[in-house]
């Protein structure tokens, strides 16, 4: 919980990691994959405050202790969402899997919401796979990203069929959140791999889950605006956005976050440092201070309210993974959460 | 660049006509010249034999192919037709596709030959998808200072091109719509749908402004993005951009 000027506010991580990007967790003859990948998350964490900057062995992998004392006891975080990503032909035991992740929750288990994964091109073995975990960690979410390598190819789209065989599996097994990120790579490359599109025909046939599009879909936040005004199960990630820009790019993160409340909203975006890429205190004692700059170019969007910054630290999350909010962080009878 | 040792001795108006010929070429999804985000890496002429080498880099090692490679196409293209310039190699370093990119253009193979398996055409709808999100941006930045001269959305429907002043944005604007052969005289109409090339009717401005506005903050979120990130990535940036 994160107390400033007699407001408590739940803090909810929508989005952190717990990486092995070290040497010894390379794959062999994939090395330039597995270097290139953590360079260039490594590029993104130097966009944070100087202070808050990692240097790079440390950056390539941290300690339970580290990301316990990182989260918890520095970075005002009540409860945060795990989202693994696994990149197993470049890393030898998985970048960030669900079982590494798991590691992290065995030590405060309270305080996490562990998320798994599928991939539709696995087919049945994966079918398994993805239900054995669900079975072993209780997981009530999963993290996708379409842009990953596997056996030669460049990636998969939520338009697949097989992808909404997997959806439905998702619905049966009670997992209600569906967390999308878009990649580099997918096939085929001469279509825009960023593009959130085929987010739109998933959420229209599933209605009972909900889509969180991470970062927003940068560098796509057009696309992802244009779905989210139709389909009323999509989400805003905001990973990166506070990250990558409150600091480095202040005034186009006050654009952006002017474009998101007027198309999305305050009830339909959710808070994510990213970690391990920056660190969260920074992030929300930055975020809870914020407001829009004073100047003409930021005269049309509408100011972010300190019961619109409660919803998007930690009650919207609450609200779409059923967590308890201590009575003094929910919003008065006057500042009703959309939905709930 | 030109303080590049091999350029030093090379004669200035083929290294100004080369560095002129970069500076049109843009990166098509952040519709920026490649030489104001710092993409050019180096650029060598060599007077003697008429042969140019530049060296391009972009923000991440990852980043989308097939943008990578219009760009290493347009600026082999773009220096190739300088007056004086005989071979021409363009080199994009430090990506995960560079070899297959640098040797694909090169060798003048389309994109689906140098990707076998993984494309299924080539880049020109993709090419164009992003020219019609440019000149939505564009169209924001022309009429957003209109509005808060006074103009109400619905009157913008009336404007022409000519009747909007003078103004880069506005010569930025008119170039997009002429790349994608849309209207672009000072009698064809401000407001235009890009995907159609027809005006925007009047009661429908205001909500294809908004969108205007929502594409030009994405492009440019972006593009300073990339920035920032090629700047990490080398540090010595500002060397370049002061010589270039």
């Amino acid at each position: 919980m994160y107390e400033k000027d007699g407001e408590s506010y739940f803090v909810v991580d929508g989005h952190i990691h717990f990486w092995d990007a070290s040497e010894a967790n390379w794959v062999p003859g994939a090395e330039r994959y597995a270097k290139g990948w953590i360079e260039c998350f490594k590029a993104y964490n130097g966009l944070g405050p100087p202070e808050t900057q990692w240097d790079f062995e440390h950056f390539q992998k941290y300690s339970v202790d580290d990301a316990l004392g990182d989260l918890f006891e520095r970075g005002h975080i009540d409860v945060a969402i795990l989202q693994p990503t696994y990149l197993t032909e470049w890393y030898t035991e998985g970048f960030n899997t669900t079982e590494r992740n798991a590691q992290l929750v065995a030590a405060a288990p309270d305080r996490f919401i562990l998320n798994t994964r599928w991939d539709p091109r696995e087919g049945d073995e994966g079918m398994r796979a993805f239900e054995e975990k669900v079975a072993r960690y209780g997981c009530k979410g999963v993290k996708l990203y379409t842009a990953e390598w596997r056996q030669g190819s460049r990636g998969w789209s939520l338009r697949d069929p097989e992808a909404f065989r997997f959806l439905e599996r998702c619905l049966e097994l009670g997992i209600k959140n569906v967390h999308l990120h878009k990649g580099p790579t997918i096939w085929p490359l001469d279509k825009d791999a960023f593009d959130v599109s085929d987010v739109d025909q998933a959420a229209t046939e599933f209605g009972d889950l909900n889509f969180i599009v991470d970062h927003v879909g940068l560098p796509r936040l057009e696309d992802f605006c244009f779905i989210a005004v139709q389909e009323p199960n999509v989400y805003a990630g905001l990973s990166v956005v506070t990250g990558g820009l409150m600091h480095a790019r202040p005034n186009y993160f006050a654009k952006v976050m002017g474009e998101l409340l007027f198309f999305v909203g305050e009830d339909r975006m959710l808070f994510g440092s990213d970690y391990a890429i920056w660190e969260p205190q920074w992030q929300v004692e930055r975020f809870v201070d914020w407001n829009f700059p004073a100047s003409d170019e930021f005269a049309d969007y509408a100011p972010l309210t300190t019961a619109g910054k409660k919803k998007i630290l930690g009650l919207n999350a609450a609200r779409l993974y059923g967590l308890d909010v201590p009575a003094q962080c929910q919003l008065e009878a006057a500042q009703p959460t959309a939905g709930s | 660049m030109t303080d590049d040792p091999l350029a030093a001795d090379t004669g200035p108006d083929l290294i100004g006509a080369v560095q002129e010929a970069l500076g049109r070429v843009l990166d098509p999804e952040l519709d920026e010249p490649i030489t104001e985000l710092g993409f050019v890496a180096s650029c060598t002429v060599d007077r003697a034999t008429g042969r140019v080498e530049v060296h391009l880099r972009l923000p991440t090692f990852f980043c989308a192919p097939n943008f990578a490679w219009l760009m290493v196409a347009d600026a082999r293209e773009a220096v190739a037709a300088v007056p004086g310039v005989e071979a021409v190699e363009v080199v994009l370093g430090g990506h995960f596709a560079g070899d297959e990119i640098n040797g694909g253009v090169a060798d003048g193979r389309g994109f689906v030959e140098a990707f076998p398996g993984l494309a299924e055409a080539e880049l020109d709808e993709l090419r164009a998808q992003f020219r019609r999100k440019a000149v939505l941006a564009a169209t924001d930045r022309v009429c957003r200072p209109l509005l808060r001269s006074g103009w109400t959305p619905p009157g913008l429907a009336l404007l022409t091109l000519g009747d909007a002043p003078p103004s880069p944005e506005k010569a930025r604007l008119i170039a997009r719509r002429r790349d994608l052969d849309l209207s672009a005289g000072p009698d064809a109409p401000l407001v235009i749908d890009p995907a159609t090339g027809d005006a925007v009717e009047r009661s429908a401005v205001a909500r294809h402004l908004q969108q205007a506005r929502l594409s030009r903050v994405s492009t440019e979120t972006n593009g300073e993005l990339c920035r920032s990130l090629l700047a990490e990535r080398y540090p010595v940036l500002h060397i370049n951009r002061r010589a270039g």
